[in-house]
């Protein structure tokens, strides 16, 4: 038989039929042409926003972060004065949205456990106070949440000069909470040198453990162990470097407290608001992702023997994770995002500094488009990390 | 194919609205109203009373464009913008007129795509106080947190004047008027800084006033104006000489009350004013009874400023810098011919 011939019988489309009747090619085309539609609009856009401004005679580039500021900042993990840059005043904001979202996210993540796992128990009273404070705190917007925990921390706290002393060295005021913390020595540097060494350290400890468990079925306990770990190197090191006492205690001066270490009102409001609010999401599912482990597993486990704490971390919740993570993830990011809600109530964040920054340079384009890319790439980045995550504990199937 | 057309439409679209520069004047009267921004939050300034009528030094600045163009003051839409919001919202055309105690500054004007026009009131920036704190002087305020509003000049100008007294302070920036009202007044900061009109509009809303004291010092000029969109010279006049018209009928001693007895005068000055002898309508592109509409309908600079923030108000401001040249004040206006 001809190849050719062959051909033909099983129907293939013959040479010469045109190319907008064959479907590989015409989806080929319409992609071009949608392409090229697309390509044409941003063009469009783009040059049509360009030309605007400059009829306008409004300034455009990045020229402006490196122009000095002008104002000042309300707190800052890094020296900043208003003599500084733009830039450097959008680095202080970026820094203070990471502060407060990633705190964010270690609290909610721990509580929202807690909870979810409360949600579940045989107990009716934690049970059903875990159930009100999800549905109340799922159901108000987070903005009050914020504007209630702010007005609450200034209304109810007194002022600088009738501060509260619980303790020798601490001030709660309405300015924040005031602590003393150790004087600068450099014996602080080796001590968190120190407890990364213990980190590593108890990494391959727990791993020659779990190895001698599978071997010879004696369980080491890697939990005290580990913290004696933690506590006892930086302690020693401590020791080693001459045991410094010295304490820069916070004094009233003038306005304010001097000295010591501030965390402000502001921070507070935002952090807690933002935490209980999170938190609600992340029980519900935690909750899901732990009901969805059958029945069957816990009783096994039980008539295992094992106790009612190691059937929760040993088989519960390694299966409920890999429902858990990605839900989680968006929790996650939502609480990131939330976190620039932080302009309402005087939290100098991102979105906070980056809107001054606007209004003071006129530059709303620019501005705008840092701020999309600061939160797409903190999404991005915690995505990225999550689905990891999410990845490592997904079930592997063989 | 269908999409397709429908993408085709929504291009031409786009082309329309990119070619479609009219100017604000015929924009503005095809849509019966003006748009303008205002405070929204400011006691005196721009603010609506219990009734929900707004009222207020800019307030009734926009209202004198309107009698000016459509002959009723009524005819005005009011848009509420922070301080961070104003200027976006006047670039990108939201509103036609941006009438929010704005301070005239160089890159401004500039940068900003936008054209001041005629101070309607000139301010500058102070500090108001808790007096139970016992600070006489702004001198003092060495370490003091700082309730001041973002991006306003006032936040640069506290900032500029902590440093150049060589001494430090923490600001307490929130974006609302009234929430940085309500923390200062709970003590969350020692002082409030702004313009020395919006402070005593703050005080004027305390729940006892006699608490808070502005401290003496006056750190800065804030000339406030109202400002229209940078390229629209027929606009720009048209709201110039809305706010220079009540200027000058207050030089002319023109009030809404004797404005109808004034058309009678013989008086050529107050005569081609009121339109009685014609030219300065059409030469502005609106009706020859432009000014006769402004103060009938909203008054002249005085009644304006003595109905908002005058002695008699709660605000109790004297007229100052703001009273007619004559009197030794700014407010001077340049001839109506």
């Amino acid at each position: 038989m001809q190849p050719n011939q062959d051909k033909v019988q099983r129907g293939a489309p013959p040479a010469t039929v045109p190319f907008y009747n064959d479907p590989k090619k015409r989806a080929i085309l319409f992609q071009i042409v949608t392409l090229l539609m697309v390509g044409l609009l941003a063009f469009y856009l783009i040059s049509n926003t360009l030309t605007n401004l400059e009829k306008q005679s409004i300034a455009t580039g990045l020229g402006f972060l490196q122009k000095e500021s002008a104002f000042e900042i309300g707190e800052s993990p890094i020296p900043y004065s208003a003599a500084d840059t733009y830039g450097r005043a959008l680095v202080v904001g970026f820094l203070n949205t990471l502060i407060v979202s990633s705190v964010g996210i270690i609290i909610t993540i721990i509580l929202g456990t807690l909870l979810g796992i409360a949600r579940l128990s045989t107990n009716w009273l934690v049970s059903k106070l875990a159930a009100v404070y999800i549905e109340v705190l799922q159901d108000i917007p987070v903005l009050l949440q914020l504007f209630f925990w702010y007005a609450f921390f200034y209304n109810i706290l007194p002022s600088p000069r009738s501060a509260l002393n619980p303790i020798v060295g601490v001030f709660l005021s309405n300015r924040g909470l005031v602590f003393a913390v150790p004087e600068a020595h450099p014996v602080y540097k080796y001590m968190a040198i120190a407890v990364v060494v213990a980190g590593v350290v108890i990494y391959f400890l727990r791993r020659w453990a779990k190895q001698r468990q599978a071997r010879t079925g004696q369980i080491f306990p890697a939990l005290r162990v580990s913290l004696a770990l933690v506590i006892g190197f930086p302690l020693l090191t401590w020791a080693i470097g001459g045991a410094p006492t010295a304490m820069n205690v916070p004094v009233l001066k003038g306005f304010n407290f001097i000295g010591g270490t501030n965390i402000s009102p502001e921070f507070t409001a935002l952090l807690l608001g933002l935490i209980l609010y999170t938190a609600a999401f992340v029980a519900e599912v935690v909750r899901a992702g732990i009901q969805s482990v059958s029945k069957g597993q816990t009783e096994a486990a039980m008539s295992l023997g094992l106790k009612s704490a190691q059937v929760l971390n040993q088989v519960i919740l390694p299966q409920a994770l890999r429902v858990i993570i990605p839900p989680l993830t968006s929790q996650m990011l939502n609480l990131t995002k939330n976190s620039s809600l932080a302009v309402a109530i005087g939290y100098p964040d991102f979105v906070s500094v980056a809107g001054t920054t606007i209004n003071q340079t006129g530059q709303a384009i620019e501005g705008v488009a840092l701020m999309m890319v600061v939160y797409l790439t903190l999404s991005l980045l915690t995505s990225a990390f999550m689905n990891w995550y999410n990845k490592k504990t997904a079930l592997v199937e063989r | 194919m269908k999409r397709l057309t429908i993408v085709f439409a929504i291009l031409a679209v786009f082309a329309l609205i990119g070619s479609a520069s009219a100017g604000t004047l015929d924009d503005v009267k095809a849509k019966g109203f003006i748009q303008a921004g205002v405070n929204g939050d400011l006691f005196g300034f721009g603010k609506p009373d219990e009734k929900g009528v707004w009222r207020g030094l800019d307030v009734d600045t926009a209202r004198a464009v309107a009698a000016a163009v459509f002959g009723d003051a009524d005819k005005v839409k009011y848009t509420p913008l922070t301080a961070k919001t104003r200027f976006t919202a006047l670039q990108s055309g939201e509103i036609d007129v941006l009438t929010r105690n704005c301070t005239q500054t160089l890159s401004r004007d500039t940068a900003l795509g936008l054209d001041f026009v005629q101070v309607n009131y000139y301010d500058g920036q102070g500090f108001l106080i808790p007096k139970k704190l016992g600070v006489t002087s702004a001198k003092e305020l060495d370490g003091a947190s700082v309730c001041v509003l973002p991006g306003t000049t006032t936040e640069l100008n506290v900032a500029d004047y902590f440093r150049s007294n060589g001494m430090k302070m923490k600001p307490v920036v929130i974006e609302n008027t009234a929430e940085l009202a309500k923390a200062f007044f709970a003590g969350r900061c020692d002082c409030l800084t702004s313009d020395a009109s919006q402070l005593a509009g703050t005080r004027a809303i305390a729940s006892n006033p006699k608490d808070y004291m502005i401290l003496p010092e006056i750190i800065s000029k804030e000339p406030l104006a109202p400002a229209v969109r940078h390229g629209d010279n027929q606009w720009k006049d048209i709201v110039n000489f809305s706010v220079l018209a009540m200027i000058n009928a207050e030089e002319l001693g023109i009030t809404s009350k004797n404005v109808d007895e004034m058309l009678k005068s013989k008086d050529p000055k107050i005569m081609r004013f009121l339109g009685v002898t014609e030219g300065n309508g059409k030469a502005l592109g609106l009706d020859e009874k432009f000014a006769y509409n402004i103060v009938k309908q909203v008054g002249n600079y005085g009644e304006v400023f003595e109905r908002n923030v005058g002695v008699n108000t709660p605000l109790g401001i004297e007229r100052g810098l703001n009273a007619l040249w004559t009197d030794g004040g700014l407010m001077y206006s340049p001839p109506f011919k």
